[in-house]
């Protein structure tokens, strides 16, 4: 008698915890439907791939910051890094010139790749270096760093765009549309690279050792600290990652648009952290996941082309987007605010 | 029992009783039943050991918190207050331990945040520095009103905290351990406010773990225990035996050293010396040696330099001097982390703010130590963790759903447990822990020490730091007394509770 009584009690309250807890899935398949509702467009597999392939570039940039917020910290300097690095991959792509050989050297794409990822991790650890070991606060860290590279892509392109990176065939450097363009099995590249980049964080976020210093870091930093978790390492490799991970975007996006300038990604850190924090993950540190994140990175990506597709204004979507933002904050602290009350 | 409830033989007017008070959070009751009068201008103090309730107490009558049973009688009136601020207004008053005021702000400011005196031309400053100057003449104190509040030493910004407490015409004043910071001169002229207070008709309940000197200020005693008033009692009628027999009850016992063989030296301080911020030493040249099976107990009051002593040989503070060898080893240079490795744990004071991750489940705290030990090649296996887990739930004897329940779902002895089995996890030869019963109950505190005997027995070396005599005399080989930075006193675990508060006093300072 007892149990048929507190049964239905039980289950509401299990399907409110599950709309609260799933609660960026359930804004995903919501936008889905009501623009498909609304254009016959929209929900069409090749519409869903060019989606999900601007959504590659957010999604990228916001593992990076999923990492960086669950240890407490914020990084201001992902869009410009990515512009950074873009610019940076474009001008290796017209030839570097070494003065002193006299010569014009024209790396190979996949070389450029790797010096570039190599230079957002570079400006990633100067990050990390300034949050842990001169404590300087993460927000003022990454927002100096976010206009010094901003700055430094400038003055490399003197403001201007690198329009030619189709490279050669005579001088072997070809190929570097292939991230933005080609498609494996009918899957755009960065809709891969952004799987990839997942799959790896996700494991290593909730399988290894790394994962779990980050977890306790962001959730008590000394206490980790006196558990024995290398925090200060943890940092470093945190916003090292970060910046890395907007190097690869740097490149997905220059190569999607077949152009690389210094005024690319600008107010994307904003979006990445949008998409995180949608994906129920604490500005606090310490809780949070790469599948909220991808949920949030698809909620965005997929409510403003959606608005795009069925013709609402670009002033509108932006309305959108902040109130998305604002009502998943809202429940983010409707969640953790239940349980974190008790001590 | 000594209960000696009611008719005080003092007759002075009772400002402020308390009926068969009872507070209880779920099922823990905190405070089950009180009753006790305050009377005009006396000083009635508050005893007992950490978690018997004196804080659920003192909150009941300024305010902060509701009682779930019981009234509380201001001028023989039954009253409630809905918020501390009503309180404040009937003439309660609260100074809390962590003093509350901004150091950033002047004298004056303090005094009157909140309630700024409003004039035509907006703040009226130049009467609040009237009044202030007012205040401090009254307490025969030389505190310039416009002073920033931070270049004031402690005992005077306890001072401004009082003379705040007065600008609102407060009668009644509780002060939540308020010398435990203050230096002996300071104390002494604390002392002489409070004196000045009582006799102009302010009356004063003082709650403090410094048994004797607490003595010599009371006029009334409120012994609490588990929740339970134990005794209440007239100044002449009680002496620091009775207080400390109530206060930890007849048959309380902690267990006895344990008859482990004390084998080699284990851990080993050599004229360590540790700096605070402003490059006092808190801890002065100190050397100590705790040999394999043994348990040492240090003793001091608060700011006595345990804690400082203890964080920096788990590597947390870095020492100016002196050595700390771990089995023959010197490890000074060593990070946090390659001291577990090889052996030495701490068990940090603070566990809300330094042993537990709040975000995490009681599996994943209890795991955090020792993750390497579950670490296979680049992942870590769930089963080896599960297992990890699962002993020590076990052996540490933490009541819990499971590994997966939120930690902050255990009560305060449990998240104590799993502070103390997250570091035997790491499977220690040297285990510190400070202060390991503070905030827990009885049952849990005796746990805590079988499970710390049980350690010694098969070879553990074991050091923790205690404010409270009577964990002294519990599971201790060995007794140090620290004051000051320094080890006052040592005793075996024959010596009576009066030798070793003596030796942490004032009267023993070198």
């Amino acid at each position: 008698m007892s149990a048929t009584t507190t049964a239905p009690k039980q289950d509401g309250f299990s399907i409110g915890r599950l709309l609260l807890e799933g609660r960026a899935f359930f804004a995903l398949i919501a936008i889905i439907a009501v623009f498909s509702f609304l254009s016959p467009n929209y929900f069409t597999l090749s519409n869903l791939l060019i989606m999900s392939s601007q959504v590659a570039i957010y999604g990228i940039l916001s593992v990076g910051m999923l990492l960086v917020i669950l240890n407490g910290g914020i990084d201001l300097s992902v869009g410009s890094i990515l512009a950074l690095c873009g610019v940076c991959a474009g001008a290796m792509m017209q030839g570097v010139t070494l003065d002193f050989a006299g010569v014009i050297l024209y790396p190979p794409v996949w070389a450029v790749v790797v010096l570039t990822v190599a230079i957002g991790a570079l400006v990633g650890a100067l990050n990390g270096v300034l949050v842990a070991f001169f404590k300087v606060p993460p927000f003022v860290a990454t927002l100096g760093v976010m206009y010094v590279a901003r700055g430094v892509a400038l003055l490399m392109t003197n403001g201007l765009t690198y329009n030619n990176l189709r490279g050669q065939e005579a001088l072997g450097n070809t190929g570097f549309n292939w991230l933005g363009f080609n498609r494996l099995w009918g899957i755009p590249i960065s809709v891969i690279v952004l799987a990839v980049v997942a799959t790896l964080a996700g494991l290593m976020l909730s399988r290894s050792a790394f994962g779990r210093w980050l977890y306790a870091s962001g959730g008590n930093e000394r206490a980790a600290e006196l558990s024995g978790v290398p925090t200060r390492r943890v940092k470093i490799t945190v916003y090292t990652v970060s910046g890395a991970l907007a190097a690869v975007a740097g490149l997905v996006l220059a190569s999607q648009l077949t152009s690389a300038g210094p005024t690319a990604g600008t107010t994307y850190e904003l979006t990445a952290i949008a998409a995180v924090v949608i994906g129920g993950a604490a500005l606090t540190g310490g809780r949070g996941g790469v599948r909220g994140t991808m949920l949030g990175a698809f909620v965005i990506g997929f409510l403003s082309a959606g608005l795009v597709i069925i013709g609402v204004s670009s002033y509108w979507q932006t309305v959108f987007t902040g109130a998305v933002i604002v009502l998943a904050v809202l429940m983010n602290s409707i969640q953790y605010g239940r349980g974190g009350r008790k001590t | 029992m000594t209960r000696q409830t009611q008719g005080a033989p003092d007759a002075r007017e009772v400002v402020l009783a308390a009926r068969n008070v009872a507070k209880s959070y779920g099922n823990v009751h905190a405070l089950k039943g009180v009753n006790f009068d305050i009377h005009r201008g006396q000083v009635t103090t508050l005893f007992g050991e950490n978690g018997a309730g004196k804080s659920t107490l003192m909150k009941i009558l300024s305010g902060v918190i509701q009682p779930t049973t019981g009234q509380i009688i201001l001028d023989g009136q039954p009253v409630s207050f809905a918020n501390a601020n009503e309180a404040r207004d009937r003439g309660i008053s609260i100074i809390h331990q962590e003093l509350s005021l901004a150091p950033n702000l002047s004298v004056r400011d303090n005094i009157f945040m909140g309630r700024e005196l409003r004039g035509p031309m907006g703040v009226d400053f130049a009467a609040e520095e009237r009044q202030v100057r007012a205040l401090m003449e009254e307490l025969e104190e030389e505190i310039d009103p416009l002073t920033p509040v931070e270049e004031l030493r402690l005992g005077q910004q306890q001072i401004v905290e009082i003379a705040r407490a007065l600008s609102v015409d407060s009668r009644i004043l509780i002060m939540d351990e308020p010398t435990s910071a203050l230096s002996a001169s300071e104390v002494e002229v604390l002392f002489k406010v409070i004196r000045d207070l009582t006799a102009r008709g302010v009356s004063i309940v003082y709650i403090s773990h410094h048994l004797e000197e607490a003595l010599t200020i009371t006029d009334h005693a409120v012994v609490l225990r588990d929740g339970t008033m134990t005794a209440y009692a007239p100044r002449a009628d009680i002496d620091l035996d009775w207080i400390v027999r109530n206060m930890v009850g007849e048959n309380y016992d902690l267990g006895q050293p344990p008859d482990s063989d004390k084998r080699e030296v284990a851990l080993s301080i050599r004229n360590l010396s540790v700096p605070d911020a402003t490059g006092k030493d808190l801890v002065r040249g100190l050397s100590l040696d705790v040999r394999a099976g043994e348990i040492v107990c240090i003793y001091g009051l608060m700011g006595a330099g345990r804690t400082e002593l203890l964080e920096t040989c788990a590597g947390r503070l870095r020492a100016t001097g002196g050595e700390i060898v771990l089995e023959g080893q010197e490890i000074s240079h060593l990070s946090i982390a390659e001291r577990i490795a090889r052996g030495l744990a701490l068990v940090p004071e603070d566990r809300q703010r330094d042993g537990l991750v709040q975000t995490m489940s009681v599996g994943q705290n209890l795991s955090l130590a020792s993750i390497r030990n579950f670490t296979r090649g680049l992942f870590t296996s769930s089963r080896a963790e599960r297992k990890l887990i699962d002993d020590s739930i076990r052996s540490v004897t933490v009541k819990t759903s499971g590994g997966a329940a939120p930690i902050g779902s255990l009560s305060g002895g449990n998240q104590q447990k799993v502070v103390i089995g997250k570091m035997l996890a790491t499977r220690p030869r040297v285990i510190m822990l400070d202060e390991p019963s503070r905030g827990i109950d009885i049952g849990a505190k005796a746990e805590v020490f079988r499970l710390l005997a049980e350690g010694a027995r098969q070879g553990l070396a074991v050091l923790y730091s205690t404010s409270e005599v009577s964990e002294c005399l519990s599971i201790a080989h060995r007794i140090i007394v620290m004051h000051k930075g320094r080890i006052s006193a040592e005793f075996d675990s024959t010596v009576s509770k009066e030798k070793i508060m003596a030796a942490s006093g004032e009267s023993v300072a070198a």
